[in-house]
């Protein structure tokens, strides 16, 4: 078995007197893919920042592989709108060269959107964007931060395929933050649940039964189901049923 | 009578080369602001130059670093709204450097031209200052422009793939506050942040790109300084003046272009 790319011992990180993160243990192994779940103001944001390696801790030991390769894709993006940056040159800030940028562009499927303006991309572009650029230098560890943010419904489900068929491709660990409790990934093998402190950790059928995790989010039958809803059809703006196999931005799904 | 105008313009478009890409970064980063603090501390540069018969340019550059210092340190100190801490630093600082210099025994020094620039006394020798600086600037701003963009987009992103933060930073302010040093001469103390932001401003609905702003905001600042000089030359307008009046007409001209919005 090979070794942990990531191992968090007892970590803590107080802001002012306030614990922010209380003692948190984590370990990320090559080709895992574990889901972060947690309330606002659980801590979230702070865990993957130590993560990242951008923020120091109070307490405990963080332990990098050498061999730790992260590719990060943030919540959003705050583009002031006054800079003008192409999809394109958007890549080639880390990447100069031009044929990998338009492979991984490519590959997350937006190549046509190449010389338009960031600004001009759609949400579930743009969150295909920073999908690319997270990829650019073939990390083995991929860190999405709520990645189907703004995007909608029939979206957030074409981009869980792209991450999916993303890790299969790159055999990347994946860590994923998010906050909505309905949606997770069927090949989520691991769910994190944090307020704070780790309330619970395991598979996503042991957390949903955890008396913890029911605390925190109460027993509403069906809070946490693994994603399996399919569509074939797909609903105009009118309500009139398209059968169809694309969806808005031409991404095949059944 | 011509080599003054001559010297004008050489000193003011080798400014507004530099002011221009530079200034792009004040837009994005929203620093209008922290650009005026820096500015009006430049002032208290030059009282501090003054007393202690050092070269004022140097004691600019000197002052306003160990401002912009203070800026990023107490910015990580969140108790305080940003912008109420550079309103004070900013006018207290102006206000330091005109006490200051109106004190100063046996010093008599024009505060119009330091306040609003004194682009027609400008010599050889402070021609070839500009350029000196122009140049050294452009050469370390072409050195971190990718890494200051990454950052400047999403700081926690750069980081992650890599960039330097602490250091891009530190040249970004570094750069700052060598060009407050030259541009003061040209504009003043008070208008030098306009030479930053207006042209980097108007040059925004004629690019697709950073790096497109950038050049158009150099050959828009250097077009303001041909024609507030004009304007100076043949209706005796105050320089300075003269020339951001022409940058803030590019700038509505610049508004009826959609194109690129």
């Amino acid at each position: 078995m090979s070794s942990p790319l990531i191992t968090l011992n007892k970590v803590s990180k107080y802001h002012n007197t306030k614990e922010t993160l209380s003692s948190v243990s984590l370990t990320i192994n090559p080709g895992q893919i574990i889901t972060l779940i947690g309330p606002n103001g659980a801590g979230k944001t702070t865990l993957v920042k130590i993560i990242l390696n951008l923020i120091d801790i109070d307490e405990g030991v963080v332990f990098r592989s050498p061999d730790l390769r992260i590719g990060y894709m943030p919540q959003k993006l705050h583009i002031d709108q006054t800079l003008p940056i192409t999809l394109e040159r958007f890549l080639r800030l880390t990447e100069k060269n031009t044929k990998i940028c338009s492979e991984v562009l490519e590959e997350v499927g937006i190549i046509n959107q190449m010389k338009c303006p960031l600004s001009s991309l759609s949400g579930g572009e743009m969150q295909r964007a920073l999908l690319a650029r997270a990829i650019l230098h073939k990390p083995n560890f991929l860190v999405l931060d709520e990645p189907v943010q703004g995007v909608d419904v029939a979206g957030q489900e074409a981009l869980y395929k792209l991450i999916e068929e993303l890790h299969r491709k790159l055999n990347c660990a994946v860590l994923m933050v998010s906050h909505d409790l309905h949606v997770v990934m069927s090949s989520t093998n691991e769910v994190l649940c944090l307020n704070n402190h780790v309330c619970c950790h395991g598979r996503p059928d042991q957390v949903s039964k955890n008396p913890a995790f029911i605390e925190l989010f109460g027993e509403s039958t069906n809070t946490y189901t693994t994603y399996t809803h399919h569509h074939d059809h797909k609903h105009e703006l009118h309500g009139e049923v398209k059968l169809s196999k694309l969806d808005e931005n031409g991404f095949s799904h059944d | 009578m011509i080599d003054v105008l001559l010297f004008a313009l050489l000193a003011g478009i080798g400014v507004a080369l530099i002011t221009g890409p530079l200034g792009t970064f004040i837009v994005w980063r929203r620093m209008a602001y922290f650009g005026d603090t820096l500015a009006h501390s430049s002032l208290l540069g030059i009282a501090l130059g003054l007393i202690f018969s050092l070269n004022t340019t140097l004691s600019v550059i000197f002052t306003c670093l160990v401002f912009a210092l203070i800026l990023v340190g107490l910015e990580q100190n969140k108790n305080l709204a940003s912008d109420t801490l550079l309103g004070i630093l900013s006018h207290t600082s102006l206000a330091f450097g005109l006490v200051v210099i109106t004190l100063m025994p046996n010093v008599k020094v024009d505060l119009m031209s330091l306040l609003f620039g004194d682009l027609l006394t400008v010599n050889f020798k402070d021609v070839i200052t500009v350029y000196i600086i122009s140049t050294i600037t452009l050469l370390m701003l072409v050195k971190i422009w990718d890494p200051l963009l990454a950052i400047t987009i999403d700081e926690d992103l750069g980081r992650t793939e890599g960039v330097k933060f602490k250091l891009v930073r530190m040249m970004f302010m570094l750069l700052i506050a060598l060009v407050i040093a030259v541009a003061m001469k040209v504009v003043g103390v008070l208008l030098i942040t306009s030479l930053l932001i207006i042209p980097a401003a108007t040059a925004r609905s004629y690019s697709k790109t950073p790096e497109q702003m950038a050049f158009f905001a150099s050959l828009i600042g250097s077009f303001s300084v041909v024609l507030g000089l004009l304007a100076s030359w043949f209706i005796d307008t105050p320089a300075g003046p003269s020339i951001v009046l022409s940058a803030g007409l590019l700038f509505l001209i610049s508004l009826t272009n959609k194109k690129n919005q």
